[in-house]
């Protein structure tokens, strides 16, 4: 006879026979029953100190390890909290599972003291949802939630847990097989597409890899290096896919879109094939969609059929795993170039050379003050590509992701779909959790910096030490480049003052971590090698750089590829007649 | 812009429904007529639905409602092939001296008086969606006092079911710990 247990037994044995080692988050009454059996349990449980701090952690976590990253909070407002990191995961692919306390089955619908229904609340931004009242599902739609969080294209799963049935008895039987007749994703791609993509790309002058964050969700990048180097195809890799592809590989063009190099834009412009590889032809990356890659034939690869087709004509769909597709396209090109088939790239290939001379990625700098883009592109030299680095929303964001340099998958993490401020300090904790043997950087702004800083304690506390590079320009620096650019220089709210409210440094020692402060060039290198020697509590450095740096190229929002800015009132001159 | 009826098997869930009526939101296109009910499989429900898109933003709906891990198949019934019905329940103004008129064209189109008063008759009538604007139209001037439409439903012709493949159980094997 099998042995009676609680729900909340249930639960935790559950998430352990799920594989779960780690769990961030925050009990409260609802979900409190699963806290007592959490205490015995081989799950390590991280109290953080805001539920949206638990949420990016495991996003943080599961974007480090390929593994699914578990957030945990009460019901009511500890639920409403996980909402920003949950859509995040839902909109960037993180494979996660949020479990949250419920009020008991008979108080569901009667607005009882910390009720939410959030279950409803999350529909349009979970893969999946459960709502769970009876006691003795709870393991079934664990596993469910578990097994759906981590196949087809990943996201993000919210068991919600009654109270009622955390506390009421139960049997504990973890499934032997579950059934979902209405979830097959597709991983194996079709052997017609396969040939015609072939085709199309040996028939192509002037193809382009267009590389998504599902190689890394699909961790493909050894299959993407050996189909680059077999056909000498040129490389962009999207702000979701930096690491895929190493940055100092030749063929690699650098990243498309609003802020993307000249040559990955005009690699799209003036493609005649592009090869779509876990990308989903992003706003940020097309710029106006009538206007994009006007001469470029189609091959979209994605395992999300929905994807395929929804903002460009596709002429070869590909429905599969990316490391599935590109294996196969490797094996069918090779055998091609075994018959004496490859591709003429020649002219392209060079032609994308020139534009790449002529347009590398660069800053001005301006008198002795800091560039925010020397401090980050001097962190990547000396942290090196083995760290991986996390960062908040706006141009430090943009920075890391053109500054730094990528060779691994999995070292560059960030929120790309949702642009989330604040994401950089809890993802780099996250992060820091699943790869402990890793030094993790966040890349933050002072604006990101103070909305989600109170992570700092849990780090301290937790001995978690991640280091965090705030690119302090007191100011929220992207939305100020638009009023620069685009609102007459009128700055509209957009002035933190921070350099003096808080002090950084004094926050940073406040919360138990060093601070370090860095104000000119000269000192980079001394502060990062300092904060890089520091690996028994958190470090907080604050870069005090020039506020009026921009991020360029830019590609203003709405307007074609083609008027690509290479910096302010300066166009690219690339041209048909140079192909 | 056309009109396109989707035949969706989904599972029984609770919240199932809200699923897809916000998902078709959120998504920006509009629901024409929906209608669920039980099928011949326990613990699968049919639902009916009629929208109004062009081609391109209708695959786009499809592939969305397929990605629910509740939604099992959808099938687009082509309007050749395959049979539709509504249900309308319509109160008409009818004195002593125009009953037999309503009366006239209620066995013209084949409905049924289902309740009697002394100034109105309650009729209902079934058919595709042009027979019942036909039938409306003809007794808007007798006065509508009030009308209650049930979503449209439908069905392929011929002697195959759409759910005879899709509902087969493939068990998924449980992924191993760690």
């Amino acid at each position: 006879m099998t042995e009676e247990i609680t729900g909340a037994q249930s639960l935790i044995t559950s998430l352990e026979a799920a594989g779960v080692e780690h769990i961030f988050g925050i009990p409260g009454g609802a979900i409190l029953p699963a806290y007592d059996p959490l205490m015995d349990s081989s799950i390590r449980h991280i109290l953080v100190r805001h539920e949206q701090g638990a949420g990016h952690a495991a996003q943080g976590y599961a974007s480090a390890t390929g593994r699914v990253g578990v957030c945990m909070a009460t019901s009511g407002p500890g639920a409403t909290n996980l909402v920003t990191p949950i859509a995040d995961a839902h909109m960037d692919s993180v494979p996660m599972v949020a479990v949250t306390g419920q009020v008991g089955a008979a108080s569901i619908g009667t607005d009882a003291f910390q009720e939410a229904d959030i279950r409803g609340i999350t529909m349009p931004i979970t893969k999946h949802n459960f709502l769970v009242t009876d006691p003795d599902e709870i393991p079934r739609r664990i596993a469910e939630a578990f097994h759906i969080a981590s196949t087809g294209r990943p996201g993000p799963v919210l068991v919600d847990v009654a109270k009622s049935a955390l506390q009421a008895t139960t049997t504990f039987q973890w499934p032997a097989e579950l059934h979902l007749p209405g979830y097959r994703p597709v991983t194996r791609p079709h052997a017609k597409q396969i040939r015609e993509a072939t085709r199309l790309i040996l028939e192509s002058r002037r193809p382009v890899l267009y590389v998504g964050g599902g190689t890394i969700r699909a961790a493909a990048s050894k299959e993407l290096l050996a189909l680059a180097e077999l056909t000498g195809m040129p490389v962009i890799t999207t702000l979701m896919a930096r690491g895929a592809f190493p940055d100092s590989h030749p063929q690699h063009l650098g990243m498309p879109g609003m802020h993307g190099s000249v040559a990955a834009v005009a690699a799209l412009q003036k493609s005649d094939l592009i090869i779509s590889l876990g990308a989903r032809f992003d706003d940020r990356v097309t710029g106006n969609l009538d206007s994009f890659a006007p001469g470029a034939q189609v091959i979209h690869a994605d395992i999300d059929p929905a994807e395929i087709g929804k903002n460009r004509h596709a002429d070869v769909p590909i429905v599969g795993d990316a490391r599935e597709v590109i294996s196969d396209l490797v094996v069918a090109l090779r055998a091609e170039a075994d018959n004496g088939n490859t591709g003429d790239y020649e002219a392209w290939v060079q032609f994308l050379a020139g534009v790449r001379g002529k347009y590398p990625l660069g800053y001005d700098t301006t008198d002795d003050s800091l560039a925010p883009q020397y401090v980050i592109e001097r962190l990547g030299a000396i942290a090196g590509p083995d760290a991986i680095y996390t960062a908040g929303v706006g141009q430090h964001q943009m920075w890391a992701a053109q500054f730094v340099g990528y060779e691994k998958p999995r070292t560059w993490i960030n929120s790309g779909g949702l642009g989330t401020m604040g994401f950089a300090v809890p993802g780099a904790m996250g992060a820091k959790v699943g790869m402990p043997g890793s030094t993790v950087w966040a890349i933050d702004g002072d604006g990101c910096f103070q909305m989600t800083n109170q992570e700092l304690a849990t780090c301290a506390i937790n001995d978690i030490p991640i280091k965090v590079a705030i690119i302090n320009n007191e100011s929220l620096g992207m939305v100020r480049q638009w009023q620069t650019l685009f609102y007459n220089s009128r700055y509209s709210n957009t002035d933190l003052q921070s350099k003096r409210i808080p002090d950084f440094v004094k926050l940073a020692e406040a919360y138990g971590c060093v601070g370090l402060a860095c104000d000119s060039p000269e000192d980079v290198d001394a502060t990062i090698t300092k904060a890089m020697e520091i690996n028994d509590v958190p470090v907080v450095v604050d870069f005090r750089v020039h506020r009026d740096a921009m991020v360029w190229p830019m590609v203003a929002a709405g307007t074609s590829n083609d008027d690509i800015k290479y910096a302010r009132d300066l166009a690219p001159d690339f041209d048909e007649d140079d192909l | 812009m056309s009109r396109h009826t989707l035949s969706v098997l989904v599972e029984d869930k609770p919240g199932v429904l809200a699923r897809i009526a916000g998902l078709f939101s959120r998504r920006g296109f509009n629901i024409e007529s929906l209608a669920v009910g039980p099928t011949e499989s326990a613990d699968v429900s049919r639902m009916t639905i009629v929208v109004n898109v062009e081609e391109s933003p209708l695959e786009q709906v499809t592939k969305q409602l397929n990605k629910l891990v509740e939604v099992i198949k959808i099938v687009e019934l082509d309007p050749e092939s395959s049979v539709t019905r509504q249900i309308v329940l319509v109160k008409v103004s009818a004195t002593a001296d125009n009953r037999g008129q309503v009366l006239d064209t209620v066995q013209l189109f084949r409905a049924k008086v289902i309740d009697v008063a002394a100034d109105a008759i309650t009729v209902q009538v079934t058919g595709n969606a042009g027979k019942i604007a036909d039938f409306l139209r003809i007794m808007e001037p007798f006065g509508i006092r009030e009308l209650v439409q049930s979503g449209m439903v439908a069905i392929g012709r011929g002697p195959r079911s759409i759910s005879e493949r899709s509902l087969r159980p493939v068990p998924i094997p449980i992924p191993s710990a760690g």
